[in-house]
Protein backbone atom coordinates (compact mmCIF):
# COMPACT_ATOMS: atom_id res chain seq x y z
CA UNK A 1 0.00 0.00 0.00
CA UNK A 2 0.90 3.43 -0.66
CA UNK A 3 1.54 5.35 3.04
CA UNK A 4 3.80 1.81 3.95
CA UNK A 5 5.91 3.50 1.36
CA UNK A 6 5.97 6.84 2.30
CA UNK A 7 6.49 5.95 5.93
CA UNK A 8 8.92 3.24 6.79
CA UNK A 9 7.73 1.06 9.46
CA UNK A 10 11.24 1.82 11.73
CA UNK A 11 10.17 5.49 12.07
CA UNK A 12 7.43 5.14 13.12
CA UNK A 13 8.67 2.31 15.92
CA UNK A 14 11.30 4.68 16.70
CA UNK A 15 8.54 7.41 17.86
CA UNK A 16 5.94 4.88 19.20
CA UNK A 17 9.60 3.53 21.07
CA UNK A 18 9.88 7.42 22.27
CA UNK A 19 6.06 7.80 23.75
CA UNK A 20 6.22 3.94 25.26
CA UNK A 21 10.11 3.96 26.78
CA UNK A 22 9.63 6.44 29.99
CA UNK A 23 6.73 4.63 31.13
CA UNK A 24 8.54 1.18 30.64
CA UNK A 25 11.81 2.75 32.64
CA UNK A 26 9.68 3.87 35.71
CA UNK A 27 8.01 0.33 36.00
CA UNK A 28 11.04 -1.30 36.01
CA UNK A 29 13.28 0.87 38.33
CA UNK A 30 10.49 0.48 40.37
CA UNK A 31 11.41 -3.25 40.86
CA UNK A 32 15.10 -2.11 41.45
CA UNK A 33 16.66 -3.05 44.96
CA UNK A 34 19.53 -0.64 44.15
CA UNK A 35 19.19 2.42 47.00
CA UNK A 36 19.96 4.90 44.51
CA UNK A 37 18.23 5.48 40.51
CA UNK A 38 19.87 3.35 38.68
CA UNK A 39 19.30 1.68 35.50
CA UNK A 40 19.10 -1.57 34.33
CA UNK A 41 18.69 -2.00 38.55
CA UNK A 42 21.44 -4.59 39.67
CA UNK A 43 18.77 -6.81 41.59
CA UNK A 44 14.86 -7.20 41.59
CA UNK A 45 12.75 -6.59 44.56
CA UNK A 46 10.09 -5.26 46.23
CA UNK A 47 11.92 -3.06 48.62
CA UNK A 48 10.58 0.28 47.31
CA UNK A 49 6.45 -1.34 47.07
CA UNK A 50 7.94 -1.91 51.24
CA UNK A 51 8.46 1.58 51.74
CA UNK A 52 5.25 2.89 49.77
CA UNK A 53 3.03 0.32 52.12
CA UNK A 54 4.80 0.60 55.60
CA UNK A 55 4.92 4.65 55.46
CA UNK A 56 2.20 6.82 56.72
CA UNK A 57 3.41 9.90 55.00
CA UNK A 58 3.00 7.93 51.73
CA UNK A 59 -0.62 5.97 52.63
CA UNK A 60 -1.90 8.74 54.40
CA UNK A 61 -1.78 11.21 50.94
CA UNK A 62 -2.98 8.09 48.99
CA UNK A 63 -6.12 7.91 51.43
CA UNK A 64 -7.51 11.46 50.76
CA UNK A 65 -6.73 11.01 46.87
CA UNK A 66 -8.92 8.08 46.48
CA UNK A 67 -11.72 10.15 49.24
CA UNK A 68 -11.82 12.98 47.67
CA UNK A 69 -11.95 11.33 43.62
CA UNK A 70 -14.54 9.34 45.41
CA UNK A 71 -16.93 12.22 46.14
CA UNK A 72 -16.07 13.97 43.15
CA UNK A 73 -17.51 11.12 41.42
CA UNK A 74 -20.76 11.18 42.95
CA UNK A 75 -21.09 15.29 42.58
CA UNK A 76 -19.74 15.51 39.27
CA UNK A 77 -21.64 12.27 37.77
CA UNK A 78 -25.06 13.48 39.61
CA UNK A 79 -24.45 17.39 38.48
CA UNK A 80 -23.21 16.89 35.05
CA UNK A 81 -25.73 13.81 33.96
CA UNK A 82 -28.45 15.96 34.98
CA UNK A 83 -26.97 18.97 33.18
CA UNK A 84 -26.53 16.82 30.24
CA UNK A 85 -30.11 16.01 30.31
CA UNK A 86 -31.58 19.32 29.91
CA UNK A 87 -28.96 21.01 27.96
CA UNK A 88 -29.83 20.19 24.24
CA UNK A 89 -33.24 21.68 24.67
CA UNK A 90 -31.94 24.53 26.37
CA UNK A 91 -32.33 28.08 24.12
CA UNK A 92 -30.04 29.07 21.82
CA UNK A 93 -27.99 31.55 23.76
CA UNK A 94 -28.61 29.33 27.27
CA UNK A 95 -26.96 26.99 25.27
CA UNK A 96 -24.14 28.43 24.06
CA UNK A 97 -23.40 30.30 27.51
CA UNK A 98 -23.67 27.04 29.36
CA UNK A 99 -21.54 25.01 27.16
CA UNK A 100 -19.01 27.41 27.33
CA UNK A 101 -19.16 27.80 31.17
CA UNK A 102 -18.92 24.03 31.72
CA UNK A 103 -16.77 23.17 28.89
CA UNK A 104 -14.31 25.95 29.81
CA UNK A 105 -12.03 23.99 32.53
CA UNK A 106 -10.86 22.47 29.25
CA UNK A 107 -9.20 25.23 27.83
CA UNK A 108 -8.87 27.61 30.46
CA UNK A 109 -4.78 27.43 31.98
CA UNK A 110 -4.57 25.47 34.93
CA UNK A 111 -2.78 27.79 36.40
CA UNK A 112 -5.18 30.36 36.31
CA UNK A 113 -8.19 27.85 37.45
CA UNK A 114 -5.85 26.81 40.22
CA UNK A 115 -4.97 30.76 41.37
CA UNK A 116 -8.28 31.86 40.88
CA UNK A 117 -10.17 28.85 43.25
CA UNK A 118 -6.84 29.63 45.54
CA UNK A 119 -7.77 33.40 45.88
CA UNK A 120 -11.49 32.88 46.79
CA UNK A 121 -11.59 29.92 48.66
CA UNK A 122 -9.10 31.50 50.86
CA UNK A 123 -11.10 33.92 51.68
CA UNK A 124 -13.63 31.25 53.31
CA UNK A 125 -11.17 29.26 55.28
CA UNK A 126 -11.53 26.51 52.94
CA UNK A 127 -8.08 26.34 52.27
CA UNK A 128 -6.19 22.62 53.59
CA UNK A 129 -9.26 21.08 53.79
CA UNK A 130 -10.66 17.95 52.24
CA UNK A 131 -13.66 19.69 50.90
CA UNK A 132 -12.24 22.18 49.16
CA UNK A 133 -10.58 19.64 46.99
CA UNK A 134 -13.83 18.02 46.35
CA UNK A 135 -15.39 21.54 45.55
CA UNK A 136 -12.38 22.38 43.45
CA UNK A 137 -11.80 19.29 41.62
CA UNK A 138 -15.56 18.97 40.59
CA UNK A 139 -15.24 21.74 38.25
CA UNK A 140 -12.67 20.25 36.74
CA UNK A 141 -14.25 16.59 36.28
CA UNK A 142 -17.23 18.00 35.28
CA UNK A 143 -16.50 18.68 31.42
CA UNK A 144 -15.65 15.03 31.05
CA UNK A 145 -18.99 14.20 32.34
CA UNK A 146 -21.48 15.71 30.37
CA UNK A 147 -19.36 15.51 27.00
CA UNK A 148 -19.56 11.67 27.82
CA UNK A 149 -23.58 11.76 28.53
CA UNK A 150 -24.05 13.88 25.45
CA UNK A 151 -22.45 11.88 23.10
CA UNK A 152 -24.54 8.67 24.47
CA UNK A 153 -27.69 10.43 24.29
CA UNK A 154 -27.09 11.81 20.79
CA UNK A 155 -27.07 7.94 20.04
CA UNK A 156 -30.40 7.25 21.58
CA UNK A 157 -32.91 6.59 18.94
CA UNK A 158 -35.72 9.62 19.76
CA UNK A 159 -39.14 6.97 18.69
CA UNK A 160 -38.28 4.90 21.82
CA UNK A 161 -38.69 7.98 24.65
CA UNK A 162 -41.79 8.55 21.73
CA UNK A 163 -42.97 5.16 21.82
CA UNK A 164 -42.93 4.74 25.90
CA UNK A 165 -45.04 7.58 26.38
CA UNK A 166 -47.57 7.05 23.88
CA UNK A 167 -47.86 4.05 25.18
CA UNK A 168 -48.58 5.78 28.45
CA UNK A 169 -45.47 5.74 30.76
CA UNK A 170 -44.89 8.97 32.89
CA UNK A 171 -41.65 10.81 31.63
CA UNK A 172 -40.48 9.53 35.08
CA UNK A 173 -41.09 6.17 34.20
CA UNK A 174 -39.96 7.21 30.83
CA UNK A 175 -36.39 8.33 31.83
CA UNK A 176 -35.90 5.42 34.63
CA UNK A 177 -36.94 2.18 32.54
CA UNK A 178 -35.71 3.74 28.55
CA UNK A 179 -33.55 7.07 28.90
CA UNK A 180 -31.25 5.96 31.62
CA UNK A 181 -30.21 2.35 30.93
CA UNK A 182 -29.17 3.72 27.03
CA UNK A 183 -27.16 6.19 28.30
CA UNK A 184 -25.66 4.38 31.03
CA UNK A 185 -22.27 3.47 29.69
CA UNK A 186 -21.66 7.42 29.08
CA UNK A 187 -22.11 7.94 32.74
CA UNK A 188 -20.16 5.45 33.81
CA UNK A 189 -17.17 6.80 31.22
CA UNK A 190 -18.04 10.41 32.57
CA UNK A 191 -17.66 8.53 36.10
CA UNK A 192 -14.46 7.05 35.34
CA UNK A 193 -12.97 9.79 33.87
CA UNK A 194 -14.20 12.12 37.10
CA UNK A 195 -12.38 9.71 39.25
CA UNK A 196 -9.24 10.18 37.16
CA UNK A 197 -9.21 13.83 37.01
CA UNK A 198 -9.09 14.18 40.35
CA UNK A 199 -7.01 11.27 41.45
CA UNK A 200 -4.35 12.83 38.87
CA UNK A 201 -4.75 16.27 39.72
CA UNK A 202 -2.16 18.33 40.92
CA UNK A 203 -1.96 22.60 40.15
CA UNK A 204 -4.81 22.89 41.98
CA UNK A 205 -3.83 20.62 44.62
CA UNK A 206 0.02 22.77 45.27
CA UNK A 207 -2.32 25.70 46.21
CA UNK A 208 -5.36 24.75 48.15
CA UNK A 209 -4.67 20.93 49.33
CA UNK A 210 -2.12 22.96 52.25
CA UNK A 211 -1.02 20.52 54.91
CA UNK A 212 -5.01 19.28 55.77
CA UNK A 213 -5.65 17.60 52.66
CA UNK A 214 -2.08 16.72 51.25
CA UNK A 215 -3.21 14.36 48.01
CA UNK A 216 -1.09 12.00 46.30
CA UNK A 217 0.10 13.77 43.44
CA UNK A 218 1.20 16.69 45.89
CA UNK A 219 2.97 14.17 48.53
CA UNK A 220 5.29 13.49 45.42
CA UNK A 221 5.47 16.81 44.00
CA UNK A 222 7.03 17.29 48.01
CA UNK A 223 8.80 14.31 47.81
CA UNK A 224 11.12 14.93 44.45
CA UNK A 225 11.72 19.07 45.27
CA UNK A 226 13.92 16.95 47.70
CA UNK A 227 15.22 13.52 46.47
CA UNK A 228 14.50 11.29 43.58
CA UNK A 229 14.41 7.86 45.33
CA UNK A 230 12.82 5.32 43.95
CA UNK A 231 9.77 5.11 46.00
CA UNK A 232 8.10 7.31 43.60
CA UNK A 233 8.55 5.19 41.33
CA UNK A 234 7.23 2.15 43.50
CA UNK A 235 4.21 5.05 43.44
CA UNK A 236 4.65 5.60 39.88
CA UNK A 237 3.97 2.20 38.80
CA UNK A 238 0.65 2.23 40.94
CA UNK A 239 -0.96 4.71 39.97
CA UNK A 240 -0.28 3.91 36.32
CA UNK A 241 -1.65 0.77 36.23
CA UNK A 242 -4.68 2.10 38.84
CA UNK A 243 -5.29 4.74 36.24
CA UNK A 244 -4.63 3.13 32.59
CA UNK A 245 -7.10 0.21 34.21
CA UNK A 246 -9.61 2.57 34.51
CA UNK A 247 -9.07 4.44 31.28
CA UNK A 248 -8.97 0.82 29.60
CA UNK A 249 -12.19 -0.27 30.90
CA UNK A 250 -13.85 3.31 29.33
CA UNK A 251 -12.57 3.18 26.29
CA UNK A 252 -13.17 -0.47 26.53
CA UNK A 253 -17.46 0.43 27.75
CA UNK A 254 -17.49 3.60 24.83
CA UNK A 255 -16.22 1.12 22.19
CA UNK A 256 -18.77 -1.15 23.11
CA UNK A 257 -21.96 1.91 23.77
CA UNK A 258 -20.91 3.04 19.91
CA UNK A 259 -21.13 -0.40 18.62
CA UNK B 1 -64.87 30.35 11.04
CA UNK B 2 -64.67 26.71 10.00
CA UNK B 3 -66.06 23.93 11.86
CA UNK B 4 -62.51 23.05 13.07
CA UNK B 5 -61.39 26.18 14.45
CA UNK B 6 -64.30 25.79 17.10
CA UNK B 7 -62.98 24.55 20.57
CA UNK B 8 -64.78 20.66 20.63
CA UNK B 9 -66.20 20.21 23.96
CA UNK B 10 -63.84 18.49 25.30
CA UNK B 11 -60.23 20.33 24.74
CA UNK B 12 -62.09 23.13 27.42
CA UNK B 13 -61.17 21.62 30.16
CA UNK B 14 -57.97 20.53 28.94
CA UNK B 15 -57.36 24.07 27.60
CA UNK B 16 -57.22 25.33 31.48
CA UNK B 17 -54.94 22.79 32.56
CA UNK B 18 -52.45 22.50 29.44
CA UNK B 19 -50.97 26.07 29.74
CA UNK B 20 -49.60 25.08 33.32
CA UNK B 21 -48.25 22.20 33.02
CA UNK B 22 -46.75 23.13 29.82
CA UNK B 23 -45.34 26.35 31.41
CA UNK B 24 -43.69 24.05 33.93
CA UNK B 25 -42.55 21.58 31.13
CA UNK B 26 -40.92 24.12 29.12
CA UNK B 27 -38.46 24.48 32.26
CA UNK B 28 -37.37 21.51 32.69
CA UNK B 29 -34.13 21.69 30.48
CA UNK B 30 -33.21 25.15 32.54
CA UNK B 31 -33.48 23.23 35.65
CA UNK B 32 -31.72 20.29 34.83
CA UNK B 33 -28.93 22.56 34.08
CA UNK B 34 -29.74 25.30 36.35
CA UNK B 35 -27.49 23.65 39.38
CA UNK B 36 -24.33 22.65 38.01
CA UNK B 37 -24.41 26.13 36.38
CA UNK B 38 -24.86 27.51 39.82
CA UNK B 39 -22.16 25.27 41.03
CA UNK B 40 -19.51 26.05 38.47
CA UNK B 41 -20.42 29.57 38.74
CA UNK B 42 -20.33 29.55 42.29
CA UNK B 43 -16.96 27.60 42.92
CA UNK B 44 -15.17 27.97 39.59
CA UNK B 45 -16.17 31.34 37.60
CA UNK B 46 -16.71 33.79 39.89
CA UNK B 47 -13.31 32.66 41.90
CA UNK B 48 -11.55 33.27 38.55
CA UNK B 49 -13.05 36.52 37.58
CA UNK B 50 -12.95 37.83 41.19
CA UNK B 51 -8.92 37.19 41.02
CA UNK B 52 -8.46 38.59 37.49
CA UNK B 53 -10.25 41.79 38.68
CA UNK B 54 -7.15 42.41 40.83
CA UNK B 55 -5.36 43.69 37.80
CA UNK B 56 -7.71 46.52 36.73
CA UNK B 57 -9.19 47.61 40.50
CA UNK B 58 -5.69 47.48 42.72
CA UNK B 59 -5.33 49.99 44.85
CA UNK B 60 -8.25 52.06 42.55
CA UNK B 61 -9.82 51.35 38.97
CA UNK B 62 -6.63 51.39 36.86
CA UNK B 63 -5.00 49.69 33.26
CA UNK B 64 -1.66 50.63 34.95
CA UNK B 65 -0.35 47.14 35.94
CA UNK B 66 -1.51 46.02 31.71
CA UNK B 67 0.39 49.19 30.44
CA UNK B 68 3.59 48.43 32.70
CA UNK B 69 3.89 44.65 31.04
CA UNK B 70 4.96 46.70 27.92
CA UNK B 71 8.21 48.45 29.84
CA UNK B 72 8.59 44.80 32.12
CA UNK B 73 11.68 42.87 30.91
CA UNK B 74 10.99 39.93 32.83
CA UNK B 75 7.17 40.14 31.70
CA UNK B 76 8.85 40.34 28.08
CA UNK B 77 11.12 37.25 28.55
CA UNK B 78 8.54 35.27 30.08
CA UNK B 79 6.21 35.63 27.26
CA UNK B 80 8.92 35.18 24.42
CA UNK B 81 10.15 31.76 26.62
CA UNK B 82 6.17 30.60 26.61
CA UNK B 83 5.19 31.47 22.98
CA UNK B 84 8.88 29.91 21.96
CA UNK B 85 8.40 26.42 23.82
CA UNK B 86 4.89 26.46 22.73
CA UNK B 87 5.82 26.58 18.94
CA UNK B 88 8.41 24.12 19.00
CA UNK B 89 6.58 21.99 21.27
CA UNK B 90 3.56 21.85 18.35
CA UNK B 91 6.20 21.42 15.50
CA UNK B 92 7.94 18.69 17.28
CA UNK B 93 4.60 16.75 17.33
CA UNK B 94 3.37 17.62 14.26
CA UNK B 95 6.22 16.32 12.94
CA UNK B 96 6.56 13.11 14.92
CA UNK B 97 2.56 12.84 15.10
CA UNK B 98 1.86 12.52 11.76
CA UNK B 99 3.99 9.58 10.76
CA UNK B 100 2.63 7.80 13.75
CA UNK B 101 -0.95 8.88 12.50
CA UNK B 102 -0.40 7.83 9.19
CA UNK B 103 0.99 4.41 10.96
CA UNK B 104 -1.60 3.76 12.90
CA UNK B 105 -4.38 4.16 10.11
CA UNK B 106 -2.57 2.29 7.86
CA UNK B 107 -1.83 -0.87 10.15
CA UNK B 108 -4.45 -3.91 9.96
CA UNK B 109 -2.75 -6.55 12.50
CA UNK B 110 -0.71 -4.24 14.80
CA UNK B 111 -3.25 -1.20 14.99
CA UNK B 112 -4.13 -2.33 18.38
CA UNK B 113 -0.85 -2.83 19.48
CA UNK B 114 0.22 0.68 18.44
CA UNK B 115 -3.05 2.47 19.88
CA UNK B 116 -1.90 0.77 23.26
CA UNK B 117 1.49 2.19 22.67
CA UNK B 118 0.11 5.48 21.99
CA UNK B 119 -2.75 5.54 24.68
CA UNK B 120 -0.83 4.08 27.56
CA UNK B 121 1.49 7.50 28.73
CA UNK B 122 -2.11 9.20 27.32
CA UNK B 123 -3.74 7.99 30.32
CA UNK B 124 -0.33 8.18 32.66
CA UNK B 125 -0.67 11.59 34.53
CA UNK B 126 1.13 14.37 33.42
CA UNK B 127 3.61 14.35 36.97
CA UNK B 128 4.08 10.71 36.26
CA UNK B 129 5.16 11.35 32.97
CA UNK B 130 7.77 14.39 34.03
CA UNK B 131 9.39 11.88 36.68
CA UNK B 132 9.83 9.54 33.56
CA UNK B 133 11.67 11.79 31.63
CA UNK B 134 13.68 13.42 35.23
CA UNK B 135 14.56 9.88 35.50
CA UNK B 136 15.80 9.50 31.93
CA UNK B 137 17.62 12.74 31.44
CA UNK B 138 19.43 13.10 35.25
CA UNK B 139 23.02 13.63 35.63
CA UNK B 140 23.42 9.77 36.08
CA UNK B 141 20.21 9.18 33.85
CA UNK B 142 19.57 6.31 31.14
CA UNK B 143 20.35 8.60 28.22
CA UNK B 144 23.87 9.59 29.55
CA UNK B 145 24.81 6.53 30.98
CA UNK B 146 23.87 4.96 27.24
CA UNK B 147 25.54 7.59 25.46
CA UNK B 148 28.86 7.25 27.69
CA UNK B 149 28.45 3.66 27.29
CA UNK B 150 28.41 3.34 23.42
CA UNK B 151 31.19 6.22 23.94
CA UNK B 152 29.83 8.92 21.92
CA UNK B 153 30.43 11.45 25.30
CA UNK B 154 32.80 11.11 27.92
CA UNK B 155 31.03 13.21 30.27
CA UNK B 156 27.50 13.45 31.38
CA UNK B 157 25.70 16.09 29.54
CA UNK B 158 23.61 18.55 30.99
CA UNK B 159 19.86 17.70 29.54
CA UNK B 160 17.60 18.39 33.17
CA UNK B 161 16.92 21.37 33.76
CA UNK B 162 17.52 22.63 30.46
CA UNK B 163 14.68 24.18 27.80
CA UNK B 164 15.57 20.80 25.56
CA UNK B 165 14.49 18.81 28.29
CA UNK B 166 11.60 20.66 28.87
CA UNK B 167 10.72 20.58 25.02
CA UNK B 168 11.25 16.65 24.70
CA UNK B 169 9.04 15.64 28.08
CA UNK B 170 6.11 18.55 26.22
CA UNK B 171 6.66 16.68 22.95
CA UNK B 172 6.11 13.25 25.08
CA UNK B 173 3.31 14.18 26.55
CA UNK B 174 1.28 16.41 24.08
CA UNK B 175 1.85 13.62 20.94
CA UNK B 176 -1.06 11.77 21.55
CA UNK B 177 -3.30 15.25 21.26
CA UNK B 178 -1.82 15.82 17.95
CA UNK B 179 -1.79 12.04 16.63
CA UNK B 180 -5.49 10.98 17.42
CA UNK B 181 -6.92 14.14 15.30
CA UNK B 182 -4.56 13.40 12.42
CA UNK B 183 -5.90 10.18 12.41
CA UNK B 184 -8.89 10.69 12.61
CA UNK B 185 -8.95 12.68 9.52
CA UNK B 186 -7.16 10.01 7.89
CA UNK B 187 -9.61 7.37 8.43
CA UNK B 188 -12.08 9.73 6.28
CA UNK B 189 -10.37 9.65 3.18
CA UNK B 190 -11.88 7.50 0.80
CA UNK B 191 -8.93 4.77 -0.45
CA UNK B 192 -10.43 4.52 -3.74
CA UNK B 193 -9.32 8.25 -4.04
CA UNK B 194 -5.32 6.38 -3.48
CA UNK B 195 -5.78 4.02 -5.81
CA UNK B 196 -7.08 6.10 -8.44
CA UNK B 197 -4.17 8.19 -8.03
CA UNK B 198 -1.67 5.68 -8.23
CA UNK B 199 -3.40 4.12 -11.19
CA UNK B 200 -3.19 7.50 -13.15
CA UNK B 201 0.16 7.07 -13.18
CA UNK B 202 1.14 9.98 -9.56
CA UNK B 203 3.96 8.51 -8.00
CA UNK B 204 3.25 7.99 -4.10
CA UNK B 205 4.54 11.24 -3.31
CA UNK B 206 2.40 13.10 -6.12
CA UNK B 207 -0.50 11.19 -4.05
CA UNK B 208 0.36 12.29 -0.42
CA UNK B 209 0.96 15.60 -1.74
CA UNK B 210 -1.81 16.21 -3.57
CA UNK B 211 -4.71 13.87 -1.94
CA UNK B 212 -3.61 12.16 1.21
CA UNK B 213 -1.76 16.08 2.91
CA UNK B 214 -4.92 18.14 1.83
CA UNK B 215 -7.64 16.08 2.68
CA UNK B 216 -5.78 15.35 6.37
CA UNK B 217 -5.61 19.32 6.99
CA UNK B 218 -8.80 19.69 9.19
CA UNK B 219 -6.65 16.81 11.56
CA UNK B 220 -3.86 18.81 11.77
CA UNK B 221 -5.59 22.17 12.57
CA UNK B 222 -7.47 20.53 15.29
CA UNK B 223 -4.15 19.10 16.04
CA UNK B 224 -1.72 21.64 15.93
CA UNK B 225 -4.19 24.06 17.84
CA UNK B 226 -5.04 21.71 20.87
CA UNK B 227 -1.34 20.98 21.51
CA UNK B 228 -0.63 24.75 21.31
CA UNK B 229 -3.22 26.25 23.52
CA UNK B 230 -2.49 23.20 26.05
CA UNK B 231 1.29 23.67 25.61
CA UNK B 232 1.15 27.69 26.51
CA UNK B 233 -0.86 26.88 30.23
CA UNK B 234 2.28 24.07 30.39
CA UNK B 235 3.41 24.59 34.90
CA UNK B 236 4.35 20.92 35.96
CA UNK B 237 6.79 20.16 33.15
CA UNK B 238 8.88 23.03 32.94
CA UNK B 239 9.22 23.63 36.81
CA UNK B 240 10.38 20.02 37.47
CA UNK B 241 12.33 19.25 34.53
CA UNK B 242 13.05 22.96 32.84
CA UNK B 243 16.02 25.04 33.49
CA UNK B 244 15.52 27.33 37.29
CA UNK B 245 15.90 30.90 34.69
CA UNK B 246 13.77 29.66 31.78
CA UNK B 247 10.60 30.25 33.73
CA UNK B 248 7.51 30.10 31.70
CA UNK B 249 4.25 32.52 32.29
CA UNK B 250 2.61 30.12 34.29
CA UNK B 251 5.80 29.10 36.20
CA UNK B 252 6.14 33.13 36.94
CA UNK B 253 2.41 32.90 38.25
CA UNK B 254 2.82 30.49 40.45
CA UNK B 255 5.85 32.35 42.34
CA UNK B 256 4.00 36.13 42.17
CA UNK B 257 1.45 34.32 43.97
CA UNK B 258 3.70 32.76 46.66
CA UNK B 259 4.88 36.55 47.02
CA UNK B 260 1.09 37.60 47.55
CA UNK B 261 1.40 39.67 44.59
CA UNK B 262 -1.55 39.77 43.72
CA UNK B 263 -2.44 42.23 41.03
CA UNK B 264 1.02 41.28 38.96
CA UNK B 265 0.02 37.59 39.16
CA UNK B 266 -3.97 38.72 38.08
CA UNK B 267 -2.63 40.86 35.43
CA UNK B 268 -0.60 37.76 34.30
CA UNK B 269 -3.13 35.45 34.11
CA UNK B 270 -5.28 37.54 32.02
CA UNK B 271 -2.34 37.89 29.52
CA UNK B 272 -1.99 33.93 29.60
CA UNK B 273 -5.74 33.66 29.12
CA UNK B 274 -6.57 36.23 26.86
CA UNK B 275 -3.52 34.21 24.92
CA UNK B 276 -5.24 31.23 24.60
CA UNK B 277 -8.66 32.47 23.85
CA UNK B 278 -7.52 34.46 20.93
CA UNK B 279 -5.75 31.59 19.29
CA UNK B 280 -8.84 30.01 19.83
CA UNK B 281 -11.17 32.38 18.58
CA UNK B 282 -8.95 33.07 15.34
CA UNK B 283 -9.14 29.49 14.83
CA UNK B 284 -12.64 28.17 15.46
CA UNK B 285 -13.79 28.66 11.54
CA UNK B 286 -11.16 26.08 10.31
CA UNK B 287 -12.67 22.45 9.76
CA UNK B 288 -12.25 20.19 12.58
CA UNK B 289 -11.93 22.67 15.32
CA UNK B 290 -14.58 22.35 16.65
CA UNK B 291 -14.54 18.65 17.01
CA UNK B 292 -10.47 19.04 18.78
CA UNK B 293 -12.14 19.59 22.45
CA UNK B 294 -14.41 17.09 22.76
CA UNK B 295 -11.31 15.00 21.28
CA UNK B 296 -8.86 16.51 24.43
CA UNK B 297 -10.44 13.73 26.55
CA UNK B 298 -8.21 11.84 27.69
Amino acid sequence: MILARLVPAGVVGLILFFLAFPIVVVTVVSFSEATYLTFPPPAFGFRWYETYFSNPDWLNPTWVSLWVAAAVVVLATFLGTLAALGIARLPKAMRIFATGLILSPLIVPGIVVAIGIYYAYSHYGLVGTPIAMVLAHTCLAVPFVVTSVTASLSGIDPRLEQASLSLGATPGATFWQVTLPLIRPGVLVGALFAFITSFDELIVALFISGTGAVTLPRRMWDDLRFQIDPTIAAVSTLTIVLTVTLMGAAHLLRKRSQA
Amino acid sequence: MSEIAQPSPIAVPLGAVRPLLLNWRRHVPLLLVAPLLIYMLVLYALPVLAMLLRSLNDPTWTLSHYTALFEDVVFAKTFWITINTSVTVTLGCLVLGYPVAMGLVRAKAMAPLILIVILLPFWTSVLVRSYAWMVLLGRHGLVNEGLIAIGMIDRPLRILNTPLATQIAMIHILLPYMILPIANALRQIDPSLIRAASGLGATPFMTFRQIILPLSMSGVAAGTLLTFVLALGFYITPAMVGGPRDITLSMLIAQEVDQLNWPYAATLSAVLLATALAILAAARHLPGVGNAFRMSMR
